[in-house]
């Protein structure tokens, strides 16, 4: 069949366009814009080319030094919050109620962190957390633990981390839940007729099944965990010293701190990337992860 | 290998003191021969698939005893029952190669690895499988998939029964009739007792040596296609066994005379008293009906379409009020039946009478 050339349709094309254009393209390539500059305030910007990359990128700088640190706590703050969140979320999900009351019920009760605004999560760990009036601070004290996350990087990390599987965790339950409730009854008969064991139905069905929701919910817990702010700005502040400032806190004091708008900038840029290539490197990775690798010599088709 | 026998056995799904007629499974009694291929027959809902869960163990009946050559089974775990199931969607392990998958029943049992493979090996062959041993089991079409999920029975040594729940659904229709030839040469080969569930009556009489026909819950007749095709038991076997269904009319029945709207037509046999106030109905296939030139003596009919099967012509007629289907004769001419006006010939040895929907057997 000829198809007609129709130039008309990049009208309709349009209203998409402008919106991500508004929404997305422009404010970034503000922020490009910003990257490659300098500024003394009253509005007066200097042309600084590729100058603040050089010096992020550069660990025995100032501003390289503090990027490295942060980054580095980032990474190790993900790897610790999703190597106990998607275990713990998927045996949580193992675990809750097929049929029943029990399903919404525990439904609701797994929902709940998750509709609590961040901030009001941190203000309520950091008052749980407290040793004179918080339940938490004071039952651990009261129990001869020198527990003081104001004082103790440890202790601030720990509180940290467990507020995050405390918020986080219904999310991969929930995920992983979905999952198993698509699964066919038919499979887990068949598994029965076939004698399989409690940990060979996880590992031969549910947990192959439950790859596309697991994909989404270490996309989701890394991306969020590695953008972390304001739980940890309210419960520690990015102390004691400096051993909780994550990288969107050392963002935050660049650019409104210190108002260094280019090195904020410059900063922004590199964080999105980074975001973005570990993302696609999990996705590649889970993705195929497990395909069919055909024998050398079988012609692919 | 086993014989299976059923019991007493019903089930309802709303408990035992529910309304027993309203029971999924009505009471019934039956034995399955072992090494006997079977099909259970009937439209959706008429509890032929929760017969066969009973049977595997998926479901435990409200009452009645499964017993497996004289062993009570019924508070066994489907995995202690020692039978295999097909089910209706492809069951595979997505993460395992085939191989894998074929040699999981056993692994779970503890069968030591050189039986194992031995096993594997020798069913794939048998299924024609044995190229794709070393491949992804989520990678083949449904058909392959599906003779995965038989192999994983069929590995297992002394399995007693093989359970098919319609498992052609979701096969190509070209690859069906394979499938089921495969079926079949299984079946002669391993000598196991094979139970089909399915709501194609082709499939049902081209696989079984036996069918059991369900109707609402409770087995209407149980017999060869032949039979069944023959002499339905139940105007429901009549209907739903043969394309088209056969033709059930009210009429009236005397000594070796029915009469169907008014007009005698001579029977084989001889009726005695049929049961008072029962429906009386007359039952033929439209295979033992004819059409033939108006003439007197026939049953004259109005013919208001002709359905051209290739192999066959069938004839929908009307008899005053009653429709009924009949054959054309593969030499009458299109101008004959133009007219509109038809005779019918009847096949006295195949007419049959049915008293309450329970067919009368007469006398000679």
């Amino acid at each position: 069949m000829e198809k007609t050339v129709n130039h008309k349709a990049w009208l309709l094309v349009l209203p998409a366009f402008l919106l991500v254009a508004f929404s997305a393209i422009i404010p970034l390539m503000t922020v490009v814009n910003y990257s490659v500059q300098d500024t003394f305030g009253n509005n007066q910007f200097f042309w600084n080319g590729v100058g603040w990359y050089q010096e992020l990128l550069d660990p025995s700088s100032e501003l390289g030094g503090r990027f490295f640190v942060s980054l580095w706590r980032n990474l190790a703050f993900s790897a610790i919050v999703l190597a106990i969140e998607i275990p713990l979320g998927i045996v949580v999900a193992l675990s809750m109620p097929r049929e029943g009351w029990a399903v919404a019920a525990s439904l609701v009760i797994l929902a709940l962190p998750l509709l609590i605004p961040w901030n009001v999560v941190g203000t309520i760990w950091q008052i749980f957390g407290r040793s004179d009036i918080g339940l938490l601070g004071f039952a651990l004290g009261k129990l001869g633990l020198d527990y003081n996350y104001v004082s103790n990087p440890i202790d601030a990390w720990m509180t940290i981390v467990v507020m995050d599987v405390w918020h986080w965790t219904s999310l991969v339950a929930l995920l992983c839940y979905a999952g198993l409730k698509s699964i066919p009854d038919a499979f887990y008969q068949a598994a029965s007729i076939d004698g399989a064991s409690r940990w060979a139905v996880f590992t031969a069905i549910q947990l192959p099944k439950m790859k596309r929701v697991l994909l989404i919910a270490v996309l989701l817990r890394f991306m969020d965990s590695f953008m972390i702010y304001t739980e940890p700005f309210v419960v520690t502040g990015g102390g004691p010293g400096n051993s909780t400032t994550f990288l969107s806190i050392e963002l935050v004091k660049l650019a409104l701190g210190q108002f260094d708008l280019g090195k904020a900038a410059a900063l922004s840029i590199v964080y999105n990337l980074i975001v973005l290539i570990v993302c696609w490197v999990f996705y590649t990775v889970m993705t195929n992860a497990g395909e069919d690798r055909r024998p050398a010599g079988e012609g692919g088709s | 290998m086993a014989c299976i026998e059923l019991v007493d056995l019903a089930h309802s799904y709303n408990g035992g003191n529910a309304d027993p007629s309203t029971f999924a499974l009505k009471p019934l009694s039956m034995t399955w021969r072992q090494g006997g291929a079977y099909a259970l027959l009937g439209p959706s809902g008429c509890g032929k698939t929760t017969l066969l869960n009973i049977i595997s163990g998926i479901v435990k009946p409200t009452r009645g005893k499964i017993l497996f050559d004289g062993t009570d089974v019924t508070p066994l775990s489907t995995e202690r029952r020692n039978i295999a199931q097909v089910f209706q969607f492809p069951v595979i392990y997505d993460t395992m190669t085939v191989g894998q998958n074929l040699a999981f029943p056993l692994k779970n049992r503890g069968v030591p690895r050189g039986e194992i493979e031995a096993r594997v090996s020798e069913i794939a062959r048998l299924l024609d499988l044995a190229a794709d041993l070393p491949r992804k089991a989520n990678r083949l079409s449904a058909d392959a998939k599906q003779k995965i999920s038989l192999g994983r029975g069929l590995v297992r040594a002394n399995v007693a029964a093989i359970l098919f729940d319609e498992p052609l659904t979701v096969i190509d229709p070209a690859l069906k009739w394979e499938l089921r030839s495969k079926l079949k040469t299984l079946h002669r080969a391993l000598d196991l007792t094979m139970i089909y569930v399915t709501h194609d009556q082709t499939e049902a009489l081209t696989f079984a040596d036996t069918v059991v026909v369900m109707h609402d819950g409770a087995v209407v007749q149980t017999g060869t296609p032949e039979a069944l095709f023959e002499r339905p038991e139940h105007t429901f076997v009549g209907y739903f066994i043969g394309s088209p269904g056969m033709n059930v009319v009210p009429g009236e029945v005397h000594g070796r005379e029915a009469r169907i709207a008014g007009h005698a037509i001579g029977l084989d046999r001889t009726y005695g008293a049929l049961p008072t106030g029962a429906r009386i109905e007359i039952g033929v296939r439209p295979e033992f009906v004819g059409i033939a030139k108006p003439a007197p003596g026939l049953l004259s009919a109005r013919i208001e379409r002709i359905d051209d099967l290739g192999r066959k012509r069938f004839a929908w007629v009307r008899v005053g009020d009653l429709k009924m289907a009949a054959s054309v004769p593969p030499d009458m001419s299109p101008h004959m039946l133009s007219g509109g006006e038809a005779g019918l010939v009847f096949s006295p040895r195949q007419i049959h009478v049915y008293a309450d929907s329970r067919r009368v057997e007469g006398t000679a």
